[in-house]
């Protein structure tokens, strides 16, 4: 993956645009995008035409298409080869975040455990 | 509100002997120094070639020194307490009072791990990663300079809290509630959360910097495979930091908020749970711990395979076991904290997890055994610090696997046991990886080696006095002894005690022996010195380029044909015909990060101090300094061939 390395310039900065920035269309694009995906979570909750219970999990759901928004269209995030190193890492920051939010999660519901139950402690 | 906030004369602990006479000398040191370099003339080079340097290797020395001058604090916290504890028993009151001792534990907790095995393991691989993959620096310079001036800085407002104020009276993780205003009203809470902030965020931009170094800069040839294991655990342990390092700072904000706005995340009253800050604090204080050791391995897996005269045996498999460690550090915190709670199911879990991340680890071992096994030894000063760790640090794994157990935990939680445990590992683990590569790398930074006798005599006082200092610690906990004890009754604790402290004198003169060693090698620099750029027949490339390296490292970039580059060009059979040279762009220095750190200080004191005026002001220099620079940055400056020639004797 390496063997690309005709060129002995190793100085410039890593990341800097080599093959020109991405054409404004595209950022036009993934603004067009986030700003439907924003309206859509407000006229949702405000509109009242969902189902009350089912709209935190809509909100997740248009929150999770709003951040692939943001990688596609702004951190220019694809499944080319060339963009591997991007790919495993935000693979490795999808993961840990998920081992840190679930783990937190089942941890703290589970602190009560050893705890007697309230109904106990409350007959005399 | 008044100008200083609530800062006043009542501030400085006049009435503390110890602290005062401590701050005295301290004056007097860096006085001296001051007006030494001031009437000498030296100062214009210091900010020329030090202070404004945004060469790795420059930043990665002053890393390293840095984190020698606190380990000389930490180390004077260590001795205190445990002078102290060698008293303080029945009648005897010690010469602590509790109010002080319990800054002291806190401070040495602190210190040690943020400021001394956090900028060692960080100034080595700043030094050696860029030159191990055979470039000429990492992949942004001024970034780095930032980076260490804001660590600089956390040392800085720590120090301060010394003389000005107090410190945290928490334990050097301030748990809440203890740590929430109602129970900690003073500064000392609001030194730590600023010191560590400030420096957290400069570890964080370390890590961005060195995660694209390796994986963006490497020399012609140099694929993944063919790294020196030391890039590979650098790699992971700067993973963890980019992954693990916002975890901090986000919970350190949340206690700030409640500090500071009286927000209720971890407050007994108003819903707050401090239990979460528990759990948040070690999602991201276990993957702390392997940050320090997986550099520490990487040091030891090069010293080792060097001082063999062996490639190191198991390559892939010291590579797999390395990444192992980095994901599964992130899936045994709850370890820390058994006893807060949970049930048996997630205990179980958790302490299973902890035994697995003990495989990997006991891989490493092998293959360091079998780099050894029939290889040609050369027992130099490194090689001994690496011969010393590998039972020491057994012996501290060892005890960890007892303690992932979750019923034997619910015996030792807090105990000294644990205390004993976790400096083994540190100390034989991290601290002795910092002693060895700091004597591996020394003639290649300065092209002189370090002195010999001074050395073995570091090694012996330091392993015997760590021995003599922890393991009365082991039995002390099996007795029942808790961490953290400013004063005890039971007499039968007394003699383990002392033992410790005498262990404790023994590294104080290994410490001694350290500076001597230092004083000794730069007096007798000229037998000392190094004229092949490899003195220990090194294999990877750092040893390719003469001692101390040209800024740019090498003149060519060297052609990588396989693994452990150097040794295969030793032999031959690496291509030998030279390129011409070409001219070569170098960053120029930049003021930037020592400018904009000390206004970064200026902003913490302040907000340690609720002096909102200088907050503000603080804030908006800083501000202003990064659009200055943004315009200003004079960016690269080129080395043509001709000067290229003149200054490279062997081109």
């Amino acid at each position: 993956m390496s063997e690309q390395r005709g060129d002995r310039r190793l100085d410039h900065a890593p990341g800097g645009h080599k093959e020109g920035a991405a054409r404004l269309s595209t950022y036009l694009a993934g603004l067009g995008l986030a700003l439907l995906l924003t309206v859509a979570s407000f006229a949702l909750v405000g509109s009242g035409a969902v189902w009350a219970p089912a709209i935190p999990i809509l909100l997740a759901v248009l929150a999770v298409a709003q951040m692939g928004v943001h990688l596609v269209f702004f951190l220019h995030i694809t499944s080319g080869p060339e963009n591997t190193n991007n790919t495993l890492a935000l693979a490795f920051g999808v993961m840990i975040v998920v081992l840190t939010v679930g783990g937190t999660l089942w941890i703290m519901a589970h602190l009560d455990h050893n705890m007697m139950p309230v109904a106990t402690m409350a007959t005399p | 509100m008044t100008l200083l906030g609530r800062l006043s004369w009542d501030s400085i602990p006049l009435h503390e002997p110890i602290v005062m006479v401590t701050a005295g000398v301290l004056f007097v040191v860096l006085l001296g120094t001051g007006a030494t370099i001031l009437f000498k003339g030296w100062l214009p080079y210091l900010w020329r070639e030090w202070i404004t340097s945004v060469d790795h290797k420059r930043i990665g020395v002053m890393y390293c020194l840095l984190a020698l001058v606190m380990l000389i604090r930490g180390f004077a916290d260590a001795l205190m307490m445990r002078s102290h504890q060698a008293m303080a028993v029945g009648a005897g009151e010690g010469f602590l009072p509790p109010d002080h001792y319990d800054q002291i534990f806190s401070a040495h907790g602190t210190i040690m791990i943020f400021f001394v095995a956090m900028p060692f393991m960080i100034g080595l691989m700043n030094f050696a990663v860029p030159l191990q993959l055979g470039v000429r620096d990492v992949a942004f310079p001024t970034l780095n300079s930032v980076s260490f001036w804001l660590t600089a800085t956390g040392v800085l407002l720590i120090n301060t809290s010394l003389v000005v104020g107090e410190f945290a009276r928490t334990g050097w993780l301030v748990y809440p509630p203890l740590s929430e205003r109602a129970f900690s009203p003073g500064v000392g809470v609001d030194y730590y959360l600023w010191a560590l902030q400030i420096s957290g965020a400069g570890t964080l931009l370390g890590g961005i910097n060195l995660v694209t170094t390796i994986l963006k800069m490497r020399a012609p040839g140099m694929r993944y495979t063919r790294m020196p294991i030391f890039c590979w655990t650098a790699l992971a342990s700067n993973l963890l930091i980019v992954a693990a390092f916002p975890i901090l700072t986000a919970t350190l904000i949340m206690l700030t908020l409640d500090r500071y706005l009286g927000f209720h995340f971890f407050t007994n009253e108003a819903g707050g749970n401090q239990m979460l800050f528990v759990n948040l604090i070690w999602a991201w204080g276990h993957p702390e711990v392997y940050i320090l050791v997986l550099p520490a391995f990487g040091i030891f897996s090069e010293i080792i395979a060097t001082f063999s005269g062996k490639p190191l045996f198991g390559y892939r498999s010291m590579v797999l076991a390395t990444l192992a460690i980095c994901v599964l550090s992130f899936m045994v915190w709850l370890h820390h904290f058994f006893t807060m709670g949970a049930g048996a199911d997630v205990n179980g879990v958790f302490g299973v997890m902890t035994m697995i991340i003990a495989v990997p680890t006991g891989v490493k071992v092998f293959n360091w055994l079998f780099t050894m096994y029939g290889g040609r030894l050369r027992f130099e000063v490194p090689m001994l610090w690496a011969v010393a760790f590998i039972p020491t640090f057994v012996v501290g794994g060892m005890t960890g696997v007892l303690l992932a157990v979750p019923p034997a935990d619910f015996v030792l939680h807090n105990s000294v046991f644990l205390v004993a445990h976790f400096h083994n590992v540190i100390i034989g683990g991290v601290l002795f990886a910092a002693f060895a590569g700091y004597s591996y790398w020394f003639p290649k930074a300065f092209g002189f080696r370090l002195h010999d006798g001074w050395g073995k005599a570091a090694v012996v006082l330091w392993v015997s006095g760590f021995y003599l200092a922890f393991m009365p610690l082991y039995a002390l906990g099996l007795m029942g002894m808790t961490r953290r004890l400013q004063h005890y009754d039971n007499p039968a604790w007394q003699p383990w005690l002392v033992a410790a402290w005498l262990g404790a004198l023994l590294i104080l003169g290994g410490i001694v022996s350290l500076a001597m060693q230092l004083y000794v090698s730069v007096r007798e620099r000229r037998s000392l010195a190094d004229g092949t750029g490899d003195p220990w027949d090194g294999r990877t490339l750092e040893w390719a380029t003469r001692s101390p390296p040209p800024p740019w490292n090498f003149a060519r970039l060297p052609q990588v044909e396989g693994r452990d580059a150097l040794a295969l060009m030793k032999r031959g059979e690496a291509d030998e015909t030279p390129e011409p040279l070409e001219p070569i762009e170098m960053p120029r220095n930049s003021a930037y990060g020592f400018v904009g750190a000390f206004f970064t200080y200026l902003t913490g004191f302040a907000l340690v101090w609720h002096i909102w005026w200088l907050v503000v002001l603080g804030m908006l220099a800083g501000f202003a300094t990064t659009l200055w620079i943004a315009w200003h940055q004079p960016g690269e400056q080129e080395i043509g061939v001709d000067e290229l020639s003149a200054l490279e004797p062997a081109a």
